[in-house]
């Protein structure tokens, strides 16, 4: 296997894009970002993939025209997932370590309130029994958080410090779209709005875009001073209907973290786009108490879609570059009330 | 003045599949006002019946009837339904294990408010009034009067249900083959700032593009990065109405929404002072006299017609210009 760190990051989140959906001109500012980061130009760049949605933009083979961001004349080394860029970080992950390049940048973005995002999600479900229903995010999400209440696993008090917390953290992102923590009982005092989630248990709708750049071995060590290394990356999978899964219960992401090596980990910043799929998370992925979540104030803070994923290992590599903690964890979830799961280890030496 | 334009846009399409034998016996089933699922290795109910034993991985052929009625193992409050859902009118969307399954199936419940719902609750089936063989003949459930279990009702005493059945007239038992599902979604479409203007622009009479600041390529309609450089194309500049038919097409075939009688001509027209062609009709010339090289311009329609759209001109025309020499225009095709 090779060493590979992420070595750049750019960001941005808004609850709305004034721009078009192929986020073009959001994205070369974060490329240039990166390339200020790592002292290249594209012309460094092996490899690239991006994550993203026809379904968010609204017209076929959207990503092509996000390459124009790129420069791909010539033509470039290039791919797409139609989800998270976190899979396409797994993805230009995987390249790396085949020895075909040295060096990836992955993108992930998403303009969310081109449509009505919890609708425009129900084309991700099973098409023959769930999508004719348009069952919406929001009440797949409820129906989670009502399976584990009622399991006493968790309540309202629980899902709402963990609102409180995000938010309070949340103060001192720049990027984030909803900040300010109140209080755990003034939270509960706010009315229900799909019972059994307030409006600040789900995630804001929110564009935005993101890019990381991965490099390998000497090339990593060349841009930069203490590179994130990626000493453990994992994904799994649940079955999509909803019915057969026990909705308290997230096996996939149980079975990413076994693949991982979590010892000793300071930091994990969490894809939980609802209040209650952290609580999900904390106990499938076996984190300690003494591990500190979602510093930068997490998904219930901004949660552009299909980069949200992307942004967490992003957030904590900078946990790594700057020093503040050694060991931490990006995770990202896509697919209906976290049916799909990815960790991604990072440390800051090799 | 807001950054960018934007317009309402709808996408639709039906989605027609094919079910295979597992679903099709379920979607048949549902028709006939049946519910069918199927015994899985486990010993388990599953409703709707898995294609795949999910342990051993064979196909699944242990079918089992279950009631019409249920009980309510998770719900959600739906305070604003969205388009397409069972309901526009707030419901609760809800897990229910129907009598004889082990496993919920989700759907819609109808209920006035969430005081009206809880787990545990007894629900039934409300079927559609025409069923056409998708989850949709299933209207939704609805209360079944009034007692409340934690304990699942064995399917043999569900009298009321096999009434129903016997009432239905399709008893055919033939599986559905296919299935097509509406898809429609809603979106506000914005253009990026650069297409905005080359918008804004048309409705004074101008064509506006864009210059990279790296190679200097003029794009239009311009693009909000260069393709070639991967920056953003910074100078605005204006563009003449004439150019020169860089290659076309003849059109003979007749489609939906056609506005224009075929045979015409669609080409690429590289303008005057452009290092990209942009696309737009050739008429007042017989279709077969339209050739590379050909010199044109820009036929605008009556300024009071105008409006954002690249529709402001209704087509270009022959200036009847010497043709442009091909080196002009080699690097364009
Ligand atoms: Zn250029």
């Amino acid at each position: 296997m090779r060493d590979v760190a992420v070595v750049g990051f750019a960001q941005r989140q808004m609850s709305e894009f004034d721009g078009s959906p192929t986020c073009v001109e959001l994205l070369v500012p974060l490329f240039a970002e990166c390339y200020e980061q790592t002292g290249w130009n594209r012309h460094d760049i092996g490899f690239w993939c991006s994550g993203s949605s026809d379904y968010l933009a609204g017209r076929s083979f959207s990503f092509v025209s996000a390459v124009d961001a790129i420069g791909v004349i010539p033509p470039v080394n290039e791919s797409h997932v139609e989800m998270d860029a976190a899979w396409a970080l797994y993805e230009a992950w995987l390249k790396i370590q085949t020895g075909e390049v040295d060096t990836a940048l992955v993108y992930g973005f998403g303009k969310s309130s081109a449509g009505v995002l919890r609708r425009t999600l129900a084309l991700q479900l099973d098409p023959y029994n769930m999508t004719p229903l348009w069952p919406d995010t929001v009440s797949l999400a409820g129906l989670q958080a009502r399976a584990g209440i009622d399991a006493a696993l968790w309540d309202e008090r629980a899902m709402a410090e963990v609102v409180n917390r995000s938010l309070t953290d949340a103060e001192k992102n720049e990027y984030a779209v909803r900040r300010g923590g109140s209080s755990v009982d003034e939270l509960l005092a706010r009315p229900m709005y799909a019972d059994p989630l307030r409006k600040h248990d789900c995630a804001p709708v929110t564009d935005g875009a993101a890019a990381i750049v991965l490099a390998a071995d000497d090339r990593a060590r060349s841009v930069a001073d203490r590179p994130a290394w990626i000493t453990s990356i994992a994904h799994s999978v649940d079955p999509i209907s909803m019915g057969s899964r026990d909705l308290t219960r997230s096996p996939s992401a149980a079975a990413a973290a076994r693949s991982a090596d979590f010892d000793g980990l300071e930091v994990a910043e969490l894809h939980a786009p609802f209040s209650h799929q952290e609580l999900v998370l904390r106990s499938e992925l076996g984190l300690p108490d003494d591990v500190r979540l979602n510093p930068s104030g997490g998904p219930l803070a901004g949660n552009p879609m299909f980069t949200g994923g992307l942004i967490r290992i992003g957030e904590a590599a900078r946990r790594v570059w700057d020093g503040s903690a050694s060991k931490v964890l990006g995770h990202a979830t896509s697919g209906p009330a976290l049916q799909q799961n990815l960790v991604c280890v990072m440390e800051g030496q090799s | 003045m807001s950054r960018t334009l934007s317009a309402p846009v709808t996408v639709a399409f039906d989605y027609t599949r094919s079910v295979g034998p597992v679903l099709g016996r379920f979607l048949g089933g549902l028709r006939d006002g049946r519910l069918v699922g199927a015994r899985t290795s486990d010993g388990r109910v599953v409703v709707p019946p898995p294609e795949y034993d999910p342990v051993t991985h064979a196909a699944t052929d242990d079918f089992v009837e279950v009631a019409a009625t249920g009980t309510v193992t998770s719900w959600s409050w739906v305070p604003e339904p969205v388009k397409g859902q069972p309901l526009d009118r707030p419901f609760a969307f809800a897990l229910v294990t129907l009598d004889g399954a082990d496993v919920p199936l989700l759907h819609a419940l109808d209920v006035a408010s969430p005081a009206d719902v809880s787990t545990g609750m007894r629900v039934r089936v409300r079927w559609a009034e025409e069923r056409v063989g998708a989850i949709t003949d299933i209207a939704c459930f609805e209360p079944d009067g009034g007692f409340e279990t934690g304990a699942r009702a064995p399917s043999s005493t569900s009298e009321s249900v096999v009434e129903e059945v016997a009432q239905q007239p399709s008893r055919n038992h033939e599986p559905v083959t296919t299935l097509t599902t509406p898809v429609s979604l809603d979106y506000l479409y914005a253009a990026s700032p650069e297409e905005s203007a080359f918008y804004r622009g048309l409705l004074e009479g101008r064509i506006l593009g864009q210059r990279c600041p790296v190679c200097h390529k003029v794009y239009v309609p311009p693009r909000s990065a260069c393709p070639v450089d991967g920056v953003a194309t910074t100078d605005e500049v204006e563009l003449a109405h004439v150019g020169t038919v860089t290659t076309f097409c003849i059109v003979n075939v007749p489609f939906l929404g056609q506005r224009i009688t075929p045979p015409y001509v669609s080409a690429y027209v590289l303008l005057d002072g452009a290092d990209i062609a942009f696309l737009h009709l050739i008429l007042d010339v017989p279709a077969e006299e339209v050739r590379m090289g050909m010199r044109v311009e820009a036929v605008w329609k009556p300024r009071d017609e105008w409006g954002t759209t690249i529709e402001n001109i209704s087509h270009f025309r022959p200036t009847g210009e010497p043709d442009a020499d091909f080196a002009t225009y080699q690097q364009h095709l």
